[in-house]
């Protein structure tokens, strides 16, 4: 890192608890180093070892005292990956999953953000209210009847049973009702002079100018919904329409003997994710800070 | 609740219903979805936990607050709320402690700031199954790579999601894991907020390193602080991936949190408990809802909106 990013940030006074240049302040200094250094190798240690250790021999990473650099590099791990699961299948299905919800998310979710805003209400603040509870839920203490009704109605181990109870949030709502109000009123009354009804003023003026709150919460919503858990391991039953957070389970039974198909399958899960972490940084610092105070 | 200032009444009707109609034309599929799966759910969770069940989980017959009292007495259960208690705090305290911490370090003028914040960021990609299983491998008694540092310094083998002293911190560790970058982001927000004036005119006056930290920094981190602690605590309480993939609640119940218990009870081992099940989902739900509410609560009077 040069000087260039330091300077960057300069103009802003620091609140650091580091200022003088005193020898004892020095001292501090190093200390503040030895401190941040500690963190960031615990914190991605973990990073680093599961994309090294994916492309390590089993003799590797069960060698004594344990390797922390590949020797050589393989691509076994992958391919007992591939092997032990349907991974490519289950790959599809968390894609298929996680793609449906966050449209249909996006959907639900504009319309109701546009009926806040823009459309008269009278019962507005108990309506608003019905959206913000649903917020305050904790999914895990509803999965029980959710489970009978999706298995109820046929779609136990099914995609509509992945899908089906995600397609609308009260959060979704809840941001773009704050990014839509930040759109002067005159528009709206330009639209209407123009003739534009609603319709066509959600989806050719708002929506196009909302584009960083939308990107925002389909970065948040994907990634939520690809990294499910509770949901997908109870509603699926079958390997095949298992995702791949499902499936990099049943990877760790074979764990014992080879670490290396687990890191593999784990790396495989990552790209997605990853990318859109590398790419869509400043959106998620947005999205996830929505519910925050300001 | 704030009216939305785009409301003026139209006056041409061009909508068959109005725009009224159409308001809730645009509510609808959202409304559908939340009557459905979590409306009717609150309602038949506690229809069924007061009810008792066949084996395969049909409720049978009412036995009103039968299952509430069951768990009252069950020292099994008391000792799931120790441990979802424990597990809360020993994820929320090292989680929001330690981001704080790295906050006020990362304040500094140091080099390389934002690529230590990209690094602090990079647990973010994890979900819940991926992070468990590197974890998994980590804590491997005989193969993993901590016992293998250990035994470098001449330490024993540690058994650490197998020994009834270690399971649940190590389970609680990949959880604070997971979380760090979360919480390094939001208060760095918080930071990034605080008025430079502020800090200008402190300075001026002679403030600075932990004097500053302590009298501005802290302080006025305030909201953003306890906004972070009861979303990281509700967040806790709902964690149930890493606890399935680490330990499923072992050993010998060692690790078994509210979470857990609602899923042995009713998904596990082909039980299908519902009514024991739902009570302890009910408990869950009180709890939860308690932390929101103490967050409005205080959110009501101290935050200021912008």
């Amino acid at each position: 890192m040069s000087s260039i990013a330091t300077e960057a940030e300069a103009p802003r006074p620091r609140t650091g608890v580091l200022a003088g240049r005193s020898p004892r302040d020095l001292l501090a200094r190093a200390a503040v180093y030895l401190v941040l250094a500690a963190a960031v190798v615990t914190v991605a240690f973990p990073v680093y070892y599961a994309i090294a250790g994916a492309f390590m021999s089993p003799s590797e990473l069960s060698s004594y005292p344990p390797a922390l650099v590949p020797h050589s590099v393989t691509g076994r791990n992958f391919s007992g990956a591939v092997d032990t699961i349907p991974l490519v299948r289950q790959y599809a299905n968390s894609a298929i999953t996680a793609t449906a919800i966050t449209l249909a998310q996006l959907f639900t979710s504009i319309l109701a953000a546009y009926a806040f805003v823009f459309l008269p209400l009278r019962a507005r603040a108990v309506v608003f209210g019905v959206f913000l509870a649903t917020l305050m839920v904790p999914w895990e203490a509803i999965i029980i009847p959710n489970y009978l009704t999706l298995s109820d109605w046929g779609f136990g181990n099914t995609y509509f049973g992945l899908v089906l109870p995600f397609l609308a949030s009260g959060f979704g709502t809840f941001m773009l009702r704050q990014s839509f109000r930040q759109l002067p009123a005159e528009l709206r009354d330009a639209a209407r002079i123009d003739g534009a009804g609603h319709w066509r003023f959600l989806w050719r003026i708002v929506v196009p100018l909302n584009k960083p709150a939308l990107a925002a919460l389909s970065i948040y919503v994907f990634l939520s919904a690809w990294n499910q858990y509770f949901w997908p391991l109870i509603i699926t039953r079958t390997a095949n329409m298992q995702t791949l957070q499902i499936g990099l389970t049943s990877l760790r039974d074979s764990e014992m003997s080879d670490p290396g198909l687990i890191l593999a399958g784990v790396v495989l899960s990552l790209l997605p994710t990853l990318a859109l972490v590398v790419f869509g940084q400043r959106f998620i610092v947005r999205g996830l800070t929505a519910g925050a105070v300001r | 609740m704030p009216t939305a200032p785009h409301t003026a009444p139209h006056p041409r009707r061009r909508h068959r219903w109005g725009e009224h109609g159409l308001a809730w034309a645009f509510l609808l599929p959202s409304l559908v979805v939340f009557v459905l799966f979590i409306g009717y759910p609150l309602g038949r969770t506690l229809y069924l936990s007061a009810h008792a069940n066949d084996l395969f989980g049909a409720p049978s017959r009412y036995v009103g607050w039968q299952h509430y009292t069951d768990l009252l007495t069950s020292a099994d259960f008391r000792r799931t709320l120790v441990t979802t208690a424990l597990f809360t705090l020993l994820t929320v305290v090292p989680g929001v402690l330690g981001a704080l911490v790295l906050v006020l370090l990362l304040e500094n003028r140091i080099r390389g700031v934002r690529l230590l914040r990209s690094a602090f960021a990079l647990p973010f990609a994890f979900s819940v199954a991926s992070a468990s299983v590197v974890f998994a491998v980590f804590f491997n008694p005989a193969s993993g790579v901590i016992n293998g540092l250990l035994s470098h310094l001449g330490l024993g083998p540690v058994g650490w999601l197998t020994d009834d002293r270690y399971a649940l911190v190590s389970v609680a560790a990949t959880t604070v894991w997971m979380s760090l970058g979360y919480n390094v982001l939001v208060l760095s927000a918080g930071v990034g907020s605080i008025p430079g004036e502020l800090l200008e005119a402190a300075r001026l006056d002679g403030a600075s390193g932990l004097r500053l930290a302590r009298s501005i920094t802290v302080p006025m981190l305030g909201p953003h602080l306890f906004f972070l602690t009861v979303v990281s605590t509700v967040h806790s309480l709902q964690s149930f991936g890493q606890i399935h993939i680490l330990t499923k609640g072992g050993p010998d119940g060692a690790t078994r949190t509210l979470v857990y218990s609602v899923y042995e009870k009713a998904f596990a081992y082909g039980s299908s408990d519902f009514g024991t099940a739902s009570a302890q989902a009910v408990v869950l739900l009180v709890v939860v809802l308690a932390c929101t509410a103490v967050q409005f609560g205080v959110l009501e009077r101290k935050v200021h909106y912008a």
